[in-house]
């Protein structure tokens, strides 16, 4: 549960400073960037994702390492399943 | 030398390259024992096979860092006694559903019908809380510095909301105190360590310098990838062979040397050091876990429910606290992969995919008759 998951930031909510919309393998869902300093992340970056939080900025080489890591050790189906079980705010993302 | 796992990886030309320089870089003529503190770590060197790249006297020793696997039997039915108080819904991560109590783990108990519900974050349990006025929901806190400061957000922004049926049962530990209490160990013999990969993004490398400083042992924080695991091994081979004791960061491209700041600074708003904490396997570590500051009381499930606090032994016939030590092997466990397998978890080492036993069982099980005890 410490493996953290990589997603691209692909909406910022000025209405919610605190959201930020991320793409997981297809999956959109709201995570909370409150672990982030102001203003580190900007839509397009990468970070990596644990229990609902951005916990870093990554490059986008490192993210698709990251993604491919938890793919090859099985990990990626449960790791796509977790963000698309977050509910917390799940009012604000895009259904799919 | 088989590359079982990893040619499906990635070019498998730099791992073979730093697989011979470990071969050159150790002495044949002893032993080197390094232990893997992380077990995302533990997972990733049994999926990759990576023992078989590396020499026979280079021992890999699995450390504490699974959290559903330190945490000790008291704690969870300490928790369970919370989901049996009136009009409590229990929350927890996934992997804590499957972990046994003394009258059965929480999938269990919520068969026998108490409202304990799997959640993938604290915020889904926050917002469980403002959905459910009538109930008195408690978010089951486990895991390291990875995790600790998205539940310290929770409860900030609990406070922040003013949710006042929401509460946390922290049973968050930090790794250093562990470290520190398997070197004063006296039957563990190690002649280094590979540092955690996520919990060091939290903490960054420093708290580690005393592992070298004071005890004398090379530390190299390494990532996940075989090729980032070997590194790290290496990093630590060539210092024992050249004497020295450092911290040095592998995962430099993940893991800043002080760590995010961010997080730290809402752990520090949160949380207080306990002055003990029960670690299974491990025994009581002083100032190694968090409990919510006084300021947080009304969130705290501790003070907010009657908690039995009792401690409670593993069923003697497991072993998991030999294993969590590295004093013995997953199959070297008279219950494994006989009573004890993953679909029917006796310990909790077996139910987590950062468990050893669960790791072994799954990826090294046919390996298990090579191992001699």
């Amino acid at each position: 549960m410490c493996l953290a998951i990589p997603g691209q930031v692909v909406a910022l909510m000025p209405e919610q400073p605190l959201l930020a919309k991320v793409d997981v393998g297809g999956v959109r869902r709201n995570v909370n960037i409150g672990l982030l300093e102001d203003g580190e992340v900007t839509v397009g970056d990468w970070v990596l994702i644990h229990v609902g939080f951005a916990l870093s900025r990554v490059s986008e080489t490192e993210a698709r390492d990251q993604l491919r890591m938890l793919r090859a050790m099985g990990e990626d189906a449960l790791a796509i399943e977790e963000v698309r079980g977050y509910t917390f705010a799940a009012e604000a993302a895009e259904r799919r | 030398m088989t590359m079982r796992y990893v040619d499906e990886f990635r070019d498998p030309a730099p791992i073979a390259g730093v697989a011979a320089e470990i071969r050159r870089t150790v002495d044949p003529a002893r032993q080197y024992r390094i232990m893997e503190v992380c077990g995302g770590h533990t997972h990733a060197i049994y999926r990759f096979g990576l023992r078989d790249l590396l020499p026979d006297n280079v021992e890999l020793v699995h450390g504490p860092g699974c959290p559903v696997c330190v945490l000790p039997t008291g704690r969870v039915d300490d928790g369970l006694a919370i989901a049996a108080e009136p009009d409590v819904v229990l929350t927890c991560f996934g992997d804590m559903m499957r972990v046994p109590g003394t009258k059965g783990t929480p999938l269990e108990l919520k068969a026998r019908g108490a409202d304990i519900r799997m959640v993938y974050s604290p915020l889904d349990a926050l917002k469980l809380a403002q959905e459910n006025p009538d109930r008195r929901v408690c978010f089951f806190a486990i895991g390291f510095e990875t995790t600790a400061p998205s539940t310290a957000l929770t409860l900030l922004r609990a406070r922040d909301l003013g949710v006042r049926n929401f509460s946390v049962f922290s049973n968050h530990v930090t790794i250093v105190p562990a470290i520190r209490a398997i070197l004063d160990s006296p039957d563990m013999r190690l002649d280094g360590f590979i540092g955690p990969g996520h919990v060091s993004t939290i903490t960054g490398c420093r708290p580690y310098e005393f592992i070298a400083r004071h005890y004398g042992k090379p530390v190299a924080v390494a990532g996940f990838e075989p090729l980032d695991l070997l590194e790290g091994i290496l990093m630590v081979l060539r210092q024992i062979r050249d004497g020295e004791a450092q911290v040095e960061n592998q995962y430099r491209r993940i893991v800043p040397w002080d760590g995010n700041p961010a997080a730290l600074r809402a752990l520090a708003t949160v949380f207080e050091l306990r002055p003990y904490f029960e670690w299974r396997g491990l025994g009581f570590i002083s100032q190694s876990a968090l409990k919510l500051k006084a300021a947080f009381a009304e969130w705290d499930a501790e003070v907010a429910f009657a908690v039995p606090g009792v401690r409670v032994t593993d069923p003697r016939a497991a072993q998991c606290g030999e294993v969590l030590k590295g004093v013995l092997k997953p199959p070297q466990c008279k219950l494994f992969g006989k009573e004890c397998n993953p679909e029917h978890p006796v310990g909790a080492l077996m139910v987590s995919s950062e468990g050893a036993c669960a790791a072994y069982y799954r990826y090294a099980a046919h390996a298990a008759e090579t191992v001699t005890a």
